[in-house]
């Protein structure tokens, strides 16, 4: 299986990076996480306030068929540089993890492909591990249904 | 297999963790690991007790001692525990770049 999505996650660190190339040209890896329409596609979330500029705030809320929340997220814009760099906090609600400072810089690779890096740094290093280790079959599950919604909408 | 112990939990313990780097070079008695550390004979002999629980470490009788290896099997699984993780944005990224080439035909 090709490895796209590399995480580095250092053994008693309190940061981690994401790094990921994309099949797409820049500017459209940007808009992906520039516009509060297609945040909520991919990321298979509502988006209840998405200020993309700096000092804006952001807030993601994930509802159960039911439509009881199942997931609440929000945090804070410090740069927004369109193209190049965003840095935000990101907080769970109500869950044990903290807040953690989100560093996501793009770049060009060719025309037609780019790469996204992301720094995440959490406020101890124990509270980055109990993060990895939150049980994550229920959102895998998540993303697959999420996947396979978009693909059918493209047939 | 004993599940009671969380095998997480275990590597999230410095003393613990410290031991297990102690052990991987050799094979050492209960006694020796323990005169590596400053605190308490018996606290030493609980956390070789829970990283024995959790297949962290294997006992073996030599002679009149118990040495303690490390169980490598058992450390590549905890080395793969960031995984499931990764897996979770390499779908995220996916759904993301499907959705940006649907985006870019429209």
């Amino acid at each position: 299986m090709e490895r796209k999505t590399k995480v580095n996650a250092e053994e008693g660190k309190q940061d981690l990076w994401i790094t990921r190339e994309f099949d797409l040209p820049l500017d459209l890896l940007f808009k992906a996480y520039a516009e509060p329409e297609l945040l909520a596609q991919w990321m298979g979330t509502n988006v209840l306030k998405f200020e993309a500029k700096k000092h804006g705030c952001y807030q993601f809320e994930t509802k159960d068929a039911n439509g009881n929340v199942v997931f609440r997220g929000n945090g804070a814009i410090h740069e927004f540089s369109p193209n190049k760099k965003i840095s935000r906090t990101f907080e769970m609600e109500n869950a044990p993890f903290g807040v953690q400072l989100e560093v996501c810089e793009f770049e060009k690779l060719t025309d037609d492909t780019s790469r996204l890096t992301i720094h995440s740094i959490y406020e101890s290093g124990a509270l980055r591990d109990a993060n990895l280790k939150m049980p994550f079959a229920y959102g895998i599950n998540m993303a697959h249904n999420r996947l396979q919604e978009i693909v059918n909408n493209l047939k | 297999m004993n599940l009671r112990r969380d095998v997480f939990q275990a590597i999230a313990d410095p003393t613990r963790r410290a031991i297990l780097l102690l052990v991987a070079s050799q094979a050492m008695a209960a006694g020796a690991i323990a005169a590596n550390f400053d605190t308490a004979r018996p606290t030493v002999s609980k956390h070789l007790q829970i990283l024995t629980e959790c297949e962290l470490l294997q006992q073996e009788q030599n002679g009149r001692e118990i040495y303690y290896h490390i169980n490598a099997k058992k450390m590549k699984e905890v080395a793969d525990f960031i995984e499931p993780f990764r897996i979770m944005w390499d779908d995220r990224f996916n759904a993301l770049e499907a959705i940006m080439k649907n985006y870019k035909t429209k």
